[in-house]
C-alpha cells in the first residue's frame, strides 16, 4: 500500500480545521487566516502534485484507497480517475483564494468562518474521490451543514430564508437518492462504483433509480423548475461562500450525472435524454432571459450560473466525446470565471455596499485595474473565443449539433444572450457617466484582492487558449466511459431483438 | 441456587433500594449521600450485568425468565443511562429543592422495573416488570409538587396509563384464554391457526405498548408530561421506558406470535408511519424545547417501530441500533437544556437559545451536532441509525415506508434547523451561568463526541446488535 495521498487530500483541511478550533484568535494579528491559508495552500500543491503522478495514459482509476468501514458490506473506497481529478484541484485551487478574500468580506467570527470552509473543502474533496455510493452520499450530504451556516450566518438581510431554502430543498432532493443507493445495495449486492459498472443495475428498476439520483443532482445542479433556492442563497451568501457555492458545490451534481446517472444507469438515461434536453434547454433560455433583468449584480451572476449548468447537463446527456468533455470542460471553466466574478462583485459592494447596477456606471474611469480585470471575467463568462468559456460552449453544442439540431439552434440562442446580459451588465456599471457622486475617489484594487483576481484571469485565459493539458487529462477516461456506455446500450438492443 | 446467581443484578439492585430506603429515613439530611450511593449501585449493578455475559440463551423460574444476549445488551443501555441521567441532573434537583431521597429510589425501583420487564418471557412478569416502572413513574413526573404543571403531568400520565395499562391486562387475559398459557414459549406452540380472540389479544397488548412509548395515536400524555415534568424526569422518561418497552415489543411479537405476522405487522406499520408523520409536522408549531423534545421523541419511535415492522432479524437489529443512537443524541440534547441557566433559574424555550454561539460557543457547538445528528444529517450518527433503518425496510421491499419516513425527516430537518438558526443567526439575549457540576459535563461531552466520531468506526455498534438473534 502506497502513501494514501487521497485520504490525506481529504484529511489534511479537517484535521487543519481541529487545529484552528483551539487557536485563539486575536485583534491584531490573523493568525487563523494564515493557518487556514497554510493548510489550503499546502493541500493544493499535494493535489497539484498528484496531477503531475497522475497516470494520463490509463482510464482505471488511480490511487485507489479500499478499507473496511461497516460490517464489510460497504467500505471506504477513495480514488481518481481523469474525471475526477480535475475538480479536485479546482477545490484546492479555489479555496486558498476564499481564504485570502476573507479579510476583507468577514467583518465578524472569522474562525468560525474559516472553520466551516475547511470542512467544506474536505468534503468536496471527499465528493469528487468517492468510489462506493455511501461514501460518496455521506460527503455530498456533509456538504449542507457548513454551507447551511456560511449562508445563515454571514450571510445578508434575508440569509434565514435563503438558509432554510438551500437546505430544505437539497435535503429534499438527496433523501430520495439516499432510497436508490438502498436499493442499489439490495439489488445489486454492493454499493462499489467500480463493481457496479461492471455488475449493471437490473434494467427493470433502472429508470426508478436514475430518477431518484436526478431529483438529487436536479436540485443540486440547479436544474430548470428547482433552481430557485440558487439566486437567494448566492445574493446572502458572502462572496467567499458564493464563490464556493458557484465554483464547486455546484459541480458535485454535474459530476454526479457523469459518474452515476449516465455511468450506472445508461439504459434510463439513453430514456431520459429528452427530459434533459428539454429541461436544459429551458434553464439556458428562461434563465438567461430572467438574467437580463435583473438589478442586482449577485442575482445576475446566480442565474447565469443556471443558464451555464444547463450547458453542462446538454453536454453530458449527448453521450458523445465532445459533449461530455466539453461539459467537463465548461465545469472547471465556469468554476474558475463564476468564482472571479463573484469576487469582483464583492470588491465593490465592499467599498459601496450595494449591489445593484443602477447606483454604478462609470467606473472605468475611477478604477481602471478593476474594470480591466471584470472585462476579461465577462468575455470568459460569455465565452469569446480566447477564453475558457469558449471552449466550453463550442464543445458542448459541437456535440449536440451531432444528436438533435433544433435543441443545438436553440441552445445556442442562450449563448447570444449570456453575451447580452454580460455584456450590458459590463457597460452600465463600468462605461456611461458617473450618475452617483458618493463613487468618485472610490479605491482601486488593493494587493490582496489584485492577487486573488489574476490567479484566477491567467489560467481563464491561458487554458482558453491552450486547453491541450487539461484534455489529456481527461481524454482517456471519457474515451472508455463512453465504450462502455456504449457497450451497455448495444447489448440491451441485442438482448431485446 | 444457580438460579440466583444469574439474577444477581436485580436482585442487588433491590437490596440497595431497600438499604438506601431505611438509611434516608433514619439519618437526617442525607439525600446527598443516598443520591451518591445510588449511582454508585448502578455501577455495580452494570458489572454484575457483564457477570452474566455469554452467548447462551438461560430460562430461569419455569421458564419465564429469560436471561440472552439481547436482555444484557438492553439492561446495560438502562443502566448506563441512568447512570448519565443521574449524573446530569442532580445540580438541576438542587436547585428546584427536589433533591429528596425518595428521588433517587424511585429512579431505581423503575429501573428495576424495566430490567424485568426486558427479561421477561412470560405475561405475568412482564407485566409485574410494568407496573413497577410506571408506578414508579407517575411519582416521578408529579415529584415537583408545589409546581401545578408537574402535578398535572403526573395526574394526566396516570389516569391514562392505567387506562392502558387496564387494556393491556385484557389484552393478556384474552391470550390466556385462547392459548391456555400465559409463557411465550408454550403459547408460540399452541398457536396452531388463527384465531381472532388471539388477535384481539395481541392487538390489546400492542395498544399498551404503543403508549408506553407514546407511538401514535396514543401519544397525548407525552408532550404535557414532558413539559410539565421536572427536566430531570423528562430525560428519564424520554430514554428508559422507550428502551424497555421496544425490548418488550421484540419480545412479545417476535416470540410468541411471529407466525401471525400478517396480523400484527400492518399495525406496526400503521403506528410507525403515523407517529413519523405527526411527530415531524406537529413540532413545527411549539416554542418549548422540552415540548418539541416530546414531538421529535414521537417521531424518532415511529423509525425504531419501522425497524420492527419488518419482521426479520435484521430489522429488530436496526431498530436496537436506532434505540442506542436515539438514547446518546437525547441524552446530548437534554445536557444542553440542563445547562441553560440562570441565577438559579431554568430556561426551557426556543427563544431563550437566541444568539447562543456568540456566548457559549462550546454549548452551541455540542447542540448543532445534537441537531443536526436528529435532523439524520450525515455523518453525524443520527443519520447512521435512520440508514440502519431503512437498509432493512428496502431489504423487505417495503418503499412506501422508506419514501414516507425520508420525506417526514425533510418536515422533521425544518423545525430542528430552526433551533439551530435561532442559536447562530439571531441575537444574543441571555448569557447563561457556566458553572456545572462534573457530572453534567461529562455526560455532554461524552454523548456528543460519540455523536461525532461515529462514522470513524461504526462496527463498534454493528458487532454488538449483529449478535442479536431472535427468530
Amino acid at each position: 500500500m502506497n502513501f494514501p495521498i487521497i485520504s490525506s487530500l481529504i484529511l489534511l483541511p479537517l484535521i487543519g480545521s481541529i487545529f484552528l478550533f483551539f487557536i485563539k484568535p486575536s485583534e491584531k494579528n490573523n493568525s487563523v487566516k494564515y493557518v487556514a491559508l497554510f493548510i489550503t495552500i499546502a493541500n493544493f500543491i499535494l493535489s497539484i502534485y498528484l496531477w503531475l503522478i497522475f497516470d494520463k495514459d490509463t482510464s482505471e482509476f488511480q490511487f485507489v484507497e479500499n478499507r473496511e468501514w461497516m460490517l464489510g458490506f460497504i467500505n471506504y473506497k477513495v480514488g481518481i480517475d481523469g474525471i475526477s481529478i480535475l475538480f479536485v484541484i479546482l477545490t484546492t485551487f479555489i479555496t486558498p483564494l476564499c481564504v485570502i478574500s476573507v479579510n476583507s468580506t468577514i467583518k465578524y467570527r472569522l474562525k468560525e468562518f474559516l472553520l466551516s470552509i475547511l470542512i467544506m473543502e474536505s468534503l468536496m474533496i471527499g465528493v469528487f474521490c468517492a468510489l462506493d455510493l455511501v461514501i460518496f452520499y455521506l460527503f455530498f450530504e456533509g456538504g449542507l451543514i457548513p454551507m447551511f451556516l456560511i449562508i445563515g450566518i454571514w450571510g445578508g438581510s434575508r440569509r434565514v430564508y435563503s438558509a432554510f431554502k438551500f437546505f430544505l430543498f437539497t435535503l429534499l432532493g438527496s433523501v430520495l437518492m439516499l432510497i436508490a443507493i438502498i436499493s442499489i445495495y439490495w439489488l445489486s449486492g454492493t454499493t462499489d462504483v467500480e463493481q457496479l459498472y461492471v455488475l449493471g443495475i437490473d434494467q427493470k428498476y433502472q429508470k426508478l433509480l436514475w430518477l431518484a439520483f436526478f431529483s438529487s443532482f436536479a436540485v443540486k445542479t440547479p436544474m430548470w423548475p428547482v433552481h430557485t433556492w440558487l439566486p437567494d442563497a448566492h445574493v446572502e451568501a458572502p462572496t467567499a461562500g458564493s464563490v464556493m457555492l458557484a465554483a464547486i458545490l455546484l459541480k458535485m451534481a454535474g459530476y454526479g450525472f457523469v459518474r452515476f446517472s449516465v455511468g450506472l444507469f445508461p439504459l434510463a438515461s439513453e430514456y431520459f435524454v429528452p427530459l434533459v434536453y428539454v429541461l436544459s434547454v429551458i434553464a439556458i433560455i428562461y434563465t438567461s432571459l430572467v438574467a437580463l433583468m435583473q438589478e442586482d449584480m449577485k442575482k445576475l451572476i446566480a442565474y447565469s450560473s443556471v443558464a451555464h449548468m444547463g450547458f453542462v447537463t446538454l453536454g453530458i446527456f449527448t453521450m458523445t466525446k465532445q459533449g461530455i468533455e466539453g461539459s467537463i470542460f465548461q465545469m472547471i471553466s465556469h468554476g474558475l470565471v463564476s468564482a472571479a466574478l463573484f469576487f469582483s462583485v464583492g470588491v465593490i459592494y465592499e467599498r459601496k455596499n450595494s449591489r445593484l447596477i443602477k447606483n454604478y456606471g462609470g467606473l472605468v474611469s475611477i478604477i481602471p485595474k478593476y474594470a480591466i480585470v471584470l472585462m476579461i471575467f465577462t468575455l470568459g463568462a460569455v465565452g469569446l473565443p480566447g477564453t475558457t468559456g469558449f471552449v466550453g460552449e463550442f464543445l458542448i453544442l459541437l456535440g449536440v449539433f451531432q444528436k438533435n439540431i433544433i435543441v443545438a439552434f436553440v441552445a445556442t440562442l442562450g449563448v447570444v444572450l449570456s453575451a447580452a446580459y454580460m455584456l450590458w451588465m459590463y457597460r452600465r456599471v463600468i462605461f456611461g457617466k458617473i450618475q452617483n457622486k458618493d463613487l468618485l475617489g472610490m479605491p482601486d484594487l488593493s494587493k490582496s484582492e489584485m492577487l486573488v483576481l489574476w490567479i484566477l484571469a491567467l489560467p481563464i485565459i491561458f487554458y482558453g487558449f491552450y486547453p491541450e493539458p487539461l484534455f489529456k487529462t481527461i481524454d482517456i477516461s471519457v474515451s472508455q466511459f463512453l465504450e462502455l456506455y456504449d457497450f451497455n446500450i448495444e447489448k440491451y438492443l441485442v438482448e431485446n431483438k | 441456587m444457580k438460579d440466583l446467581n444469574l439474577l444477581f443484578p436485580e436482585i442487588f439492585i433491590s437490596i440497595s433500594i431497600m438499604f438506601l430506603l431505611l438509611l434516608g429515613v433514619y439519618k437526617k439530611k442525607s439525600s446527598n449521600i443516598v443520591y451518591n450511593l445510588s449511582i454508585v449501585s448502578l455501577v455495580i449493578t452494570l458489572f454484575l450485568n457483564f457477570n452474566n455475559f455469554n452467548f447462551t440463551e438461560i430460562y430461569l423460574f419455569i421458564n419465564s425468565y429469560k436471561i440472552d444476549y439481547l436482555s444484557i445488551f438492553m439492561k446495560f443501555l438502562i443502566i448506563i443511562s441512568g447512570i448519565f441521567v443521574m449524573l446530569s441532573s442532580s445540580k438541576y434537583l438542587k436547585i428546584n429543592k427536589i433533591y429528596q431521597i425518595e428521588y433517587p429510589i424511585l429512579l431505581l425501583s423503575s429501573m428495576l422495573g424495566m430490567m424485568i420487564m426486558i427479561s421477561s418471557n412470560d405475561l405475568i412478569v412482564f407485566y409485574m416488570g410494568l407496573e413497577l416502572q410506571s408506578l414508579a413513574l407517575y411519582v416521578l413526573a408529579a415529584f415537583n409538587r408545589n409546581n401545578q404543571l408537574s402535578s398535572e403531568s403526573g395526574l394526566k400520565y396516570f389516569i391514562l396509563s392505567a387506562l392502558s395499562s387496564g387494556l393491556l391486562l385484557y389484552g393478556c387475559s384474552l391470550i390466556y384464554g385462547f392459548s391456555g398459557s400465559t409463557n411465550f414459549d408454550i403459547i408460540s406452540l399452541s398457536i396452531s391457526k388463527v384465531q381472532y380472540g388471539l388477535t384481539l389479544g395481541i392487538v390489546f397488548i400492542l395498544v399498551g405498548l404503543a403508549f408506553k412509548i407514546s407511538a401514535v395515536p396514543f401519544h397525548m400524555w407525552a408532550p404535557d408530561v414532558y413539559q410539565g415534568s421536572p427536566t430531570s424526569v423528562t430525560i428519564f422518561f424520554a430514554i428508559l421506558p422507550k428502551i424497555a418497552a421496544l425490548c418488550v415489543f421484540i419480545r412479545f411479537l417476535y416470540v410468541p406470535f411471529i407466525n401471525m405476522i400478517d396480523q400484527w405487522q400492518i399495525i406496526i406499520i400503521f403506528l410507525s408511519i403515523a407517529s413519523m408523520v405527526f411527530g415531524s409536522v406537529a413540532a413545527i408549531g411549539q416554542k418549548n424545547l422540552k415540548r418539541l423534545m416530546a414531538y421529535s421523541s414521537i417521531s424518532h419511535m415511529g423509525f425504531a417501530l419501522a425497524g420492527l415492522s419488518v419482521g426479520t432479524n435484521d430489522g429488530i437489529q436496526s431498530a436496537v441500533s436506532y434505540i442506542s443512537i436515539y438514547l446518546l443524541m437525547n441524552l446530548a440534547f437534554f445536557s444542553c437544556m440542563f445547562m441553560m441557566r440562570k441565577n438559579n433559574k431554568y430556561f426551557e424555550s426556543i427563544d431563550d437559545l437566541s444568539g447562543l454561539s456568540k456566548n457559549h460557543p462550546l454549548l452551541s457547538l455540542s447542540l448543532l451536532i445534537v441537531l443536526f445528528s436528529l435532523a439524520g444529517i450525515p455523518p453525524l450518527a443520527g443519520f447512521f441509525a435512520k440508514f440502519y433503518i431503512f437498509l432493512s425496510v428496502i431489504e423487505n421491499e417495503m418503499y412506501y415506508l422508506a419514501v414516507i419516513g425520508l420525506l417526514s425527516t425533510v418536515i422533521a430537518a425544518f423545525y430542528y434547523i430552526r433551533i439551530i438558526k435561532t442559536i447562530y443567526f439571531d441575537e444574543a439575549k441571555i448569557n447563561f451561568d457556566l458553572n456545572h457540576n462534573i457530572g453534567l459535563k461529562i455526560s455532554l461531552f461524552v454523548s456528543t463526541f460519540i455523536i461525532l466520531m461515529y462514522f470513524i468506526y461504526p462496527n463498534l455498534l454493528l458487532n454488538i446488535v449483529s449478535r442479536i438473534i431472535i427468530i
